[in-house]
């Protein structure tokens, strides 16, 4: 399917919206289409009420992590040792973004995929997206995973909690700068060594 | 918590208004039920025997198969997707090969296309046998259909471990074909034990389909609207059961399904017994493709001599390639940025996404019925929790 005159007809049928078509250069062809957040749930129910495309099937949804890539701040950081800001550290991985991409295809006229890709504006703790599941409710677990494993949390997902892991993790695994635990099998006990193994874990100074 | 107990027919099971002398009783199944098909859980509001909330909990078997991936070589993945599902290793295989080779485009050649069908429907023939017995099992049938089952498994079982070296981490398919090729005898044996398949249907189908328990426990349970279960994402079987005909070996024609002629089966009423129905059809559907691509495989290569296994690196850019497996749209994505690893790996597992529903079935209905619709949904706990 091509994405040009789909992407016309979106900007037609929902005003103000912006969108950007992300051309994939690899043999399988599969160009998406950048849509933005604020206008998200009106271009997925208009995909998807559309007669003529009828995207009624959001079969895969999945996160991406993007940090920005790595700049000169390494050696400085080699340098001062423990010393570094903490505050140049934490924007430094708030830099680059985050990505939600779903995979839409039709059931009733049996065509796709429209691949749809939207993106958070940095990569902090919790970055906001709106939720596409009342649209679609097959990203009902998919958005849960995201939230759990990259930390996007979706605004108007009606039960947005941890999926895979448990509810007193912290962090998000799938991120590429995810550092595992120091101990591996910690349980919040009042163990001492546990308690300030994981302690000067947080503290990044593990 | 008791499931095997004799059960008056659920069709008289019409839900009780909650008085205002009612109480709620919270029970936990799981994650150690027998009846849940693995380390699962559900979290189950009870007004007397009545099911008002059902919230699964998983992730018990979680491992982080997608960021294990990502720090593994695209081929160093392979034998790993065989513990996704499994039950069905070959075609995990087949559908990560399809999506690494949509990502760098490679076609297989004839001879590996026939031996991909060839060795997935004699994998969706065992899936869909041992769900059937499972089903009952979970009904209280103990022991007789699912040891039928798994006697016919046992053969099907038989031919993966002489082609592949292994019954069930089967780790079949490769890049651009697969990895070896049948070995002396091999056709003829599995020609025989898809000629004798049809028989075990029968006998199963007299032994059970007009089974007079079976039709009480499973007519009208767990119903799943057409509607629903396209907007939920519902794939496979239990998609079709509720009367959406959407085949991916129809739609995708990937492979070579093209070829073959075979009809899909689709349920009218969208219940328990339309999802084991369903199946029953599929494996007769299945023994056809199996009958036609054995009689038609050609010689020839089975892995394209020009791929370049060892080192290998995709052009940077992204692919989603997806299957029809036994519990339905099994897809993967895949992102290349030019290295030897994925930068993204991402599973799309059909059975996660078909629980999705398993609240809107199981409202209303008894705790014992929750056990069967949970059957009939066919999941497995390593590709739930990846």
């Amino acid at each position: 399917m091509t994405l040009e005159p789909l992407k016309s007809e979106i900007e037609t049928n929902v005003p103000g919206c912006r969108l950007e078509i992300v051309p994939n250069p690899s043999p399988s062809a599969q160009h998406s289409l950048l849509i933005d957040p604020d206008h998200a749930l009106e271009i997925a129910l208009f995909l998807r009420d559309a007669p003529h495309l009828r995207f009624d099937f959001c079969s895969n949804v999945t996160g991406i992590d993007w940090p920005a890539p790595k700049t000169a701040g390494k050696v400085k950081e080699m340098d001062e040792g423990f010393e570094h800001d903490a505050e140049e550290e934490s924007e430094a991985q708030a830099s680059g973004h985050l990505e939600a991409v779903y995979h839409l295809y039709s059931m009733e006229k049996k065509h796709g995929p429209v691949i749809l890709r939207m993106r958070t504006k940095d990569r902090s703790h919790a970055v906001h997206l709106p939720s596409l599941t009342p649209v679609w409710r097959s990203a009902d677990f998919q958005e849960r995973e995201i939230f759990d494993l990259f930390g996007i949390v979706f605004d108007g997902h009606p039960d947005l909690r941890r999926i895979l892991m448990w509810p007193e993790f912290t962090d998000h695994p799938m991120r590429k700068d995810y550092v595992e635990p120091d101990d591996y099998e910690y349980e919040p006990t009042a163990h001492d060594d546990v308690l300030r193994k994981t302690t000067r874990h947080h503290s990044g100074n593990a | 918590m008791t499931t095997a107990t004799p059960l008056p027919p659920s069709a008289s099971l019409t839900p009780k208004p909650s008085g205002g002398d009612s109480q709620l009783l919270e029970v936990s199944m799981g994650p150690q039920h027998p009846s849940t098909h693995g380390v699962f859980r559900m979290d189950v509001a009870l007004d007397g025997e009545r099911v008002v909330k059902l919230k699964p909990i998983f992730g018990y078997l979680h491992r982080n198969h997608e960021k294990i991936a990502e720090n593994e070589t695209y081929l160093g993945s392979m034998p790993y997707t065989d513990r996704l599902d499994y039950f069905c290793s070959i075609t995990n295989n087949w559908a990560y090969a399809l999506a690494v080779e949509t990502l760098a485009g490679i076609q297989a050649p004839e001879r590996a296309e026939y031996l991909r069908v060839i060795t997935a429907e004699l994998t969706r023939l065992q899936n869909h046998a041992c769900l059937a017995g499972f089903l009952m099992q979970d009904m209280g049938a103990s022991g007789t259909p699912l040891m039928y089952a798994f006697r016919e498994r046992e053969n099907i079982l038989d031919l993966f471990e002489a082609l592949t070296g292994a019954r069930m981490m089967c780790n079949y398919m490769r890049f651009g074909g697969c990895r070896v090729d049948l070995p002396a005898g091999w056709l003829e044996q599995a020609q025989q034990v898809v000629a004798a398949f049809p028989r075990f249907l029968d006998e199963f189908e007299s032994l059970l389909t007009g089974n007079e328990i079976l039709m009480a426990r499973t007519q009208g349970v767990g119903v799943l609207s057409a509607e629903l279960a396209i907007n939920a994402g519902v794939t496979g079987p239990m998609l079709r059961a509720s009367g959406v005909n959407y085949d991916l070996r129809k739609v995708d024609k990937y492979g070579i399904y093209d070829r073959f002629t075979f009809r899909v089966p689709l349920g009218d009423h969208g219940d328990v017994y339309d999802r084991y129905m369903i199946r029953l059809l599929e494996m007769r559907e299945s023994v056809k493709i199996l009958q036609q691509a054995m009689r038609d495989l050609p010689g020839g290569p089975i892995t394209d001599p020009k791929t370049k296994i060892r080192n290998f690196r995709p052009k940077p850019g992204e692919a989603y390639g997806r299957i029809e497996a036994p519990k339905g749209e099994l897809g993967f994505y895949l992102i290349s940025d030019g290295s030897p690893n994925p930068y993204r790996y991402r599973v799309r597992p059909p059975s996660l996404i078909n629980l999705t529903v398993l609240e809107d079935m199981c409202l209303g209905r008894n705790v014992a019925d929750v056990v069967i619709i949970l059957g009939s949904v066919d999941i497995v706990m390593g590709e739930v929790d990846r």
